[in-house]
């Protein structure tokens, strides 16, 4: 492919698509290869944030290869072509920058902020390593090294994470959100050079890619580096991404861990809830609505009920997370020193039942969703938010209308659908209980 | 995620130097003094980009002071000032600040006791107000106080069980024996449970004065209506709070080597030893020293040997900490079980080359280069530069110090940072805690974990 020369990207310029004006006011435009690209201009400081999301995780991993997303991601610092190992943040670092990455379900993100005039420098280097990584057995084996040890570090140290991973193994039945991103210690020993080669040249292209700027910079000036850099890198076919998703779930489970190591007992529940991105996320906005209006801060129904009334709990909370091919909704408690775990859990589900019994006032929705909106204020305060935000949600297959719109759509969800998602949802013959207790040592 | 995977090559250094040849731009941010008519004093950074206001700010004592018997006191009262003041008991309170989306939050840790709060522009007074209630009016209301009890005895009960901290507290403990910065800031069960409203009381009474007060503000608000949201909140705060009584101290001068027996698959392993404080003159060689041993943004010395050369770890780093009457540099490294004897031999090695010889002018290089442009981009927030003005009055830097920070480390020579590692780094003095279950350890003295 060839670089396009500036007579005709000023031509191209015209293509730009702004969108309405919406949370973050961003711009969007699509190259040549289908690298999509966003930049979000902001003048506060003289610096920028760019971060690179394939649209390539653990989900699309190959069955016994757990943890290879991930461990590629590690990969793409040690070395490509242009860089030997260890250039690539060393780079970065001496032009005065911070680098790093991460790798979730969904796709795995790359990340740099620098000041605005190393720009170029930093593009070039995503560039680069969009289609030249060099990985090599020597590599390979020292840094799956690194990956175990992360995985004891995050995982098989803390047994609240230990139990989370199992919560995720029989909450979803059917797809690869089973399986814990970092890998199964057993199957990440079996990764090699190939395993990381094959994922790397499947999913890593412009066209299954996105590219966010936010900061000191115009959309022009991101056009032109965009096109002399990543312009040139090849589009290639993709493969669609493994169509798993889940059956209905018929039984309740419940999980029972004790653990030396745990302090205090800890009491979840799971449910399956609908993915991020069916209809255009509009149940995804109920549901973060919904978690919100019942476990978010300290005014939540739930932190009222247990933590304040009944003082049967420490902490309380409820959460909602979107996939691209499911989600979840969980509630969890802490209960106070001397409290039952059983009484905790019947003092919560009263309380939901409540909710799911007569829903919630439209004064008490409108608060909630007053307090969303506006935190959508705060998260224009960095540089990192909007990059990430953006990037989190082209990279699970919404749209940048959608993004922006989110403050907007948010003030349009009613106390009608918040009842009737929490009716369909939280459905305690299908749920995942989850207990962590400490082990009495003598 | 990776943390702080970097490698040294000398392959890549011919290319940098090319790049470090064009100058890095210096912060773009203008800090403007401000005082109220009461003579309440703020440095403020004004941005009207965004219609939101942050504003940090810190009293002079802290956990340090905390009584003898009483530890934990700073830090357990800090949990009660947002749960309840004035007319407003802790439900009320709650329901105005997230009504009104205003993020507040207090905190102490051994130096100062602070606060941060966040808010839209348009709920400015109504925020401050709300803050003013919290410093001069807290009710200490006896349900919030054992709710809050409750949340901090859990609190302790977790660290407790974590590996990283129990090998903490030991080395804190065992490097400033009896003395302010060997002792726990969030307490021990024993303590918080005997700590009442009246101490809390005689906390705010005693502490909260403006003498030492330090704020920074940043965001969509005028120097004009700063000075009478200050007087407003803090105008009638006592104009005295109760006297630093930490002595100048230093941490005990010998190494040591702890093992304490945790089932767990991954040892942690604290070390470190005396550093540097904040007003030393070598403070900036230290800091570009300890950049190049162990810091974060460069790949480090250590990070290099541990990870990179040998899949030890995922993560190993170095950090100064500079308390207001001691210095000490602190590291840790998290690794399996039948290898952290090798990892602390390498980390020793490391330490002690690094002592002996210093590191290479294209080490120094580098790490200016990152030190100086790196700087900026970590105060993007409102919230973090407001944080960033209050530490530097605390430290006494001057308000053109982010013009003159460059300069301040371009100037540090190959042999300043050489006599700081020679200074400072002594391999034989190092205080070494493993947390984990290694099959053995070599000359680890064996110590139970302290006490929740």
């Amino acid at each position: 492919m060839r670089i396009l020369g500036p007579i005709v990207i000023a031509g191209l310029l015209v293509g730009v698509v702004p969108a309405e004006a919406g949370q973050f006011n961003a711009e969007s435009f699509t190259l040549a290869n289908g690298l999509q690209v966003v930049v979000v201009p902001s003048h506060r400081t003289p610096a920028i944030a760019q971060m690179v999301w394939y649209k390539a995780g653990a989900a699309d991993e190959a069955p016994g290869k757990s943890g290879i997303a991930h461990f590629v991601e590690h990969l793409m610092f040690r070395g490509s072509k242009a860089m030997p190992p260890g250039a690539f943040s060393r780079t970065i670092a001496e032009n005065g920058g911070r680098d790093n990455a991460f790798t979730t379900e969904d796709y795995t993100a790359y990340y740099q902020t620098v000041a605005s005039d190393r720009l170029e420098l930093v593009m070039r280097l995503e560039a680069e390593r969009m289609h030249d990584l060099l990985i090599t057995e020597e590599q390979v084996k020292t840094e799956r090294e690194v990956i175990i040890e992360e995985r004891r570090t995050r995982i098989d140290n803390v047994p609240g994470s230990l139990l989370a991973e199992q919560i995720d193994a029989v909450l979803f039945l059917n797809s690869h959100y089973r399986l814990p991103t970092i890998g199964w210690q057993h199957e990440m020993r079996g990764l090699g050079a190939d395993d990381a080669r094959s994922f790397y040249q499947t999913w890593y292209a412009p066209n299954n890619a996105v590219v966010v700027i936010s900061g000191d910079v115009t959309v022009e000036r991101v056009r032109e580096l965009a096109e002399k850099y990543y312009g040139p890198v090849p589009a290639k076919p993709v493969p669609e991404h493994p169509a798993l998703t889940e059956p209905p779930k018929v039984a309740s489970t419940r999980l029972e861990m004790t653990s030396p190591r745990a302090a205090n007992p800890y009491w979840s529940r799971s449910y399956l809830a609908p993915t991020f991105i069916e209809q255009a996320g509009r149940p995804a906005d109920v549901a973060t609505v919904l978690a919100e209006l019942l476990g978010g801060g300290e005014t939540s129904r739930l932190y009222k009920r247990l933590v304040l009334d009944k003082k049967l709990a420490t902490s309380v909370g409820a959460d909602y997370s979107g996939e691209r091919n499911a989600g979840s909704f969980s509630i969890y408690a802490e209960p106070r020193e001397g409290v039952d775990i059983g009484a905790l859990e019947v003092a919560v589900a009263a309380e939901v039942a409540v909710l799911l019994r007569d829903g919630a006032s439209a004064d008490e929705v409108a608060r909630v969703k007053r307090r969303l909106q506006e935190g959508a204020i705060y998260d224009r305060d960095s540089l990192m938010a909007p990059a990430r935000i953006i990037g989190a949600s082209l990279a699970s297959g919404r749209t940048l209308a959608e993004v922006e719109a989110w403050p907007d759509r948010i003030g349009t969800v009613t106390p009608e659908e918040i009842l009737k998602l929490a009716r369909d949802v939280i459905t305690d013959s299908t749920a995942v209980t989850a207990v962590l207790l400490p082990e009495k040592r003598s | 995620m990776r943390a702080g995977a970097r490698r040294y090559t000398l392959v890549a250094a011919a290319f940098l130097f090319v790049l470090l040849l064009r100058a890095l731009p210096a912060a773009a941010v203008t800090v403007t003094p401000v005082k109220s008519a009461g003579g309440v004093e703020a440095w403020l950074v004004e941005d009207h980009s965004l219609p939101l206001i942050a504003i940090k700010f810190a009293f002079g004592n802290g956990a340090g002071l905390d009584p003898p018997g009483k530890e934990g006191l700073a830090y357990f009262t800090t949990g009660l000032l947002d749960e309840g003041a004035g007319d407003l008991d802790s439900e009320a309170y709650k329901a105005r600040l997230e009504d009104l989306s205003i993020r507040l939050s207090f905190n102490a840790d051994v130096d100062a006791t602070s606060g941060s709060m966040r808010m839209l522009a348009a709920n400015a007074d109504a925020a401050f107000d709300l803050l003013h209630l919290a410093l001069t009016r807290p009710r200490f209301d006896a349900d919030a106080i054992e709710r809050v009890r409750a949340e901090l005895v859990s609190e302790l009960q977790d660290a407790a069980q974590d590996p990283g901290t129990i090998g903490s507290r030991i080395f804190w403990r065992t490097a400033f024996p009896g003395q302010p910065y060997g002792r726990r800031t969030r307490g021990t069960q024993a303590t918080v449970a005997k700590i009442d409203a009246a101490d809390m009381r005689r906390f705010v009474a005693e502490h909260f004065g403006r003498d030492r007060l330090k704020i920074g503000v940043v965001g969509d608000v005028t120097p004009e209506k700063l000075r009478e949201l200050l007087d407003r909140t803090f105008g009638d705060l006592p104009a005295r709070s109760a006297p630093d009584i930490i002595p100048e101290t230093a941490a005990v001068d010998a190494g040591a080597y702890f093992l304490v027996k945790v089932p767990v698959p991954q040892s942690v392993v604290i070390f470190g030893e005396r550093g540097l404080k904040r007003d030393d003159p070598d403070w900036y060689a230290a800091l570009l020293l300890n950049e190049i041993l162990g810091g974060s943004g460069l790949n480090s010395r250590l990070s290099a040997a541990v990870r990179d050369k040998r899949g030890l770890a995922y993560s190993v780093y170095s950090d100064l900490y500079a308390m207001r009457h001691a210095g000490m540099i602190v590291g840790r490294v998290a690794t399996r079980n039948d290898r952290v004897g090798e990892a602390i031999d390498v980390i020793r090695a490391e330490w002690q080359r690094m002592g002996e010889e210093g590191p290479s002018e294209a080490e120094l290089a580098a790490a200016k280069s990152y030190s100086i442009g790196s700087f900026a981009s970590g105060f993007d927030s409102t919230e973090k530069l407001a944080a960033l003005l209050v530490s530097l009055q605390v430290e006494n830097l001057g308000i053109d110090y982010m013009t003159r920070r460059a300069e301040l480390l371009q100037s540090v020579t190959i042999e300043d940072v050489r006599r700081v590692a020679r200074r400072v780094l002594d391999a034989h003095k190092l205080r070494v805690v493993v947390v984990g279950d290694p099959p053995t350890l070599l000359g680890a003295h064996e110590v139970p974990p302290d006490g929740g």
